[in-house]
């Protein structure tokens, strides 16, 4: 006899019944997800200004805000150390600034248990021209304000694309969790 | 544990600012890991790039026709000046015995991809130490100078592009005995700075080209167009914009003599070990 609703059994993630996670799955996509995200900006040729947002770091901010407890607070060390091969930046820039940002998420986060969405992208805001800033200073390039005026246009998109990168982070996070493992 | 990395990081980048150099090493081996990836990538915007421009093309036909036709004409008189000057050249070249000037490329290569998040202008070549690449040689589009190898890795190499805020190079005017240096500004212009403080001969729409000083880059490569004027030189665009390119050819260094023979100290003792010595200083462009 045919079930009425096939998918009774089922939830977003897949068959609740005999099926569970893949563990390699759960552990490497938010990993992969950093590491090619810090590949992308050097694909891209901009030679004027830098015009493009630092993905890697987005990322793993989407990952720290809408998946709170997942990444370590030293996951900074390791993807930021694989940043930094690919950024342009002096060896050790992103090791510092990930880590910090890590460390800081982590305090706010216990000052403000509950949050919104709205105050997550403040977060976010906050914490992003604050690492433009400083991985400006810290990349041996001579701060002047053409340099500073220069920025502006990469922050400004960095902070725009919060949404989106929180929905790519969701449907990381859906694909990551998909029961696909036969149990028994 | 957190704060054990910050600290590692805060250490390693202050080794790496201390020294530029120091993780070239491991950059090298990753850069060459994705340089697969990055070629891929380079095809894609050369195409879509072109296929742009010819669609662009269309709106504009009419009246860029006209004013092409224009310039060919002009074109073809200057075209008639520069043959007899080029006569005149060949003749007192052959007075002088001069060699003939062209060089041959080291290799000519695509850029695979640049440090487009940073603050720092570096790109990526598609060419490293098997194909001959050393740390200096300069790098030209057939519009003129993009800039400087910085570092070799097996199949791929950095290149400190002109508009980066440590990137240096001698200039002068193309029609005067007029020396620069061209500072990158880090916003995609170059800071002309005159050497001979006085009455600014610059004028909007000059164009600088390279000096030849310093060694690296031979005389007379087309760099930047001034674009505004300042109390101590102007404001100038680079002419071969790298993001409009497609191949890039590497030069030998013009005068490795003369480059050594900077790179020792003037109170050193001269041994000739010393000589084989690295020039680059890696973040800087000690011309």
């Amino acid at each position: 006899m045919d079930r009425v609703n096939p998918n009774a059994r089922s939830d977003a993630y897949g068959s609740r019944i005999n099926r569970d996670h893949s563990p390699v799955l759960v552990y490497s996509i938010p990993v992969l997800s950093v590491l090619a995200a810090s590949m992308l900006p050097s694909l891209i040729l901009a030679s004027s200004v830098p015009i493009v947002p630092p993905f890697g770091f987005l990322m793993l901010l989407g990952w720290r805000l809408v998946r709170p407890g997942l990444f370590p607070v030293w996951a900074g060390f390791p993807l930021g150390a694989f940043d930094d091969l690919f950024s342009g930046q002096p060896f050790g820039s992103a090791i510092l600034l990930w880590s910090l940002v890590m460390i800081g998420i982590e305090i706010i986060e216990a000052r403000f248990p509950w949050r919104s969405f709205v105050q997550d992208w403040m977060t976010f805001s906050m914490v992003i021209i604050g690492y433009i800033l400083a991985a400006m200073l810290f990349s041996g390039a001579d701060v002047t304000i053409p340099g500073i005026i220069a920025v502006g246009p990469q922050a400004l998109l960095s902070l725009l694309l919060f949404p989106i990168i929180a929905r790519m982070v969701a449907r990381f996070d859906r694909f990551r969790l998909m029961r696909v493992r036969t149990v028994g | 544990m957190a704060g054990i990395g910050a600290l590692i990081g805060a250490i390693l980048l202050g080794l790496s600012l201390f020294n530029p150099t120091a993780f070239s090493g491991a950059r090298g081996v990753a850069n060459d890991a994705a340089r697969p990836l990055n070629e891929g990538g380079a095809v894609a915007r050369t195409t879509s790039q072109s296929w742009y421009d010819s669609i662009s093309g269309y709106y504009r036909a009419g009246s860029q026709n006209a004013e092409l036709k224009r310039e060919a004409e002009l074109a073809r008189i200057r075209l008639a000046e520069a043959d007899a000057l080029q006569g005149e050249n060949a003749r007192l070249k052959a007075l002088l015995d001069l060699s003939k000037d062209e060089v041959e490329p080291v290799v000519v290569a695509r850029l695979i991809g640049s440090t487009s998040s940073s603050a720092r202008r570096f790109a990526y070549l598609g060419a490293g130490r098997t194909d001959g690449v050393e740390v200096g040689m300069p790098v030209r589009s057939p519009r003129g100078v993009v800039g400087r190898v910085l570092e070799v890795a097996q199949n791929t190499s950095r290149v400190l592009l002109l508009t980066d805020s440590q990137s240096v190079l001698p200039v002068r005017l193309s029609d005067e005995d007029v020396v620069a240096f061209a500072e990158g500004r880090g916003d995609g212009m170059l800071q002309i700075r005159l050497i001979n403080l006085g009455i600014n001969p610059l004028e909007e729409g000059d164009v600088m080209v390279t000096s030849g000083t310093g060694g690296y880059y031979r005389p007379g490569i087309a760099v930047a167009i001034v674009t505004e004027i300042t109390s101590d030189g102007g404001i100038a665009r680079i002419i071969s914009d790298p993001m409009a390119t497609d191949f890039v050819s590497v030069e030998p260094i013009h005068q490795p003599e003369a480059i050594t023979t900077a790179s020792i100290a003037a109170d050193a003792p001269i041994e000739p070990e010393t000589v084989s010595d690295d020039t680059a200083d890696g973040g800087g462009d000690s011309e």
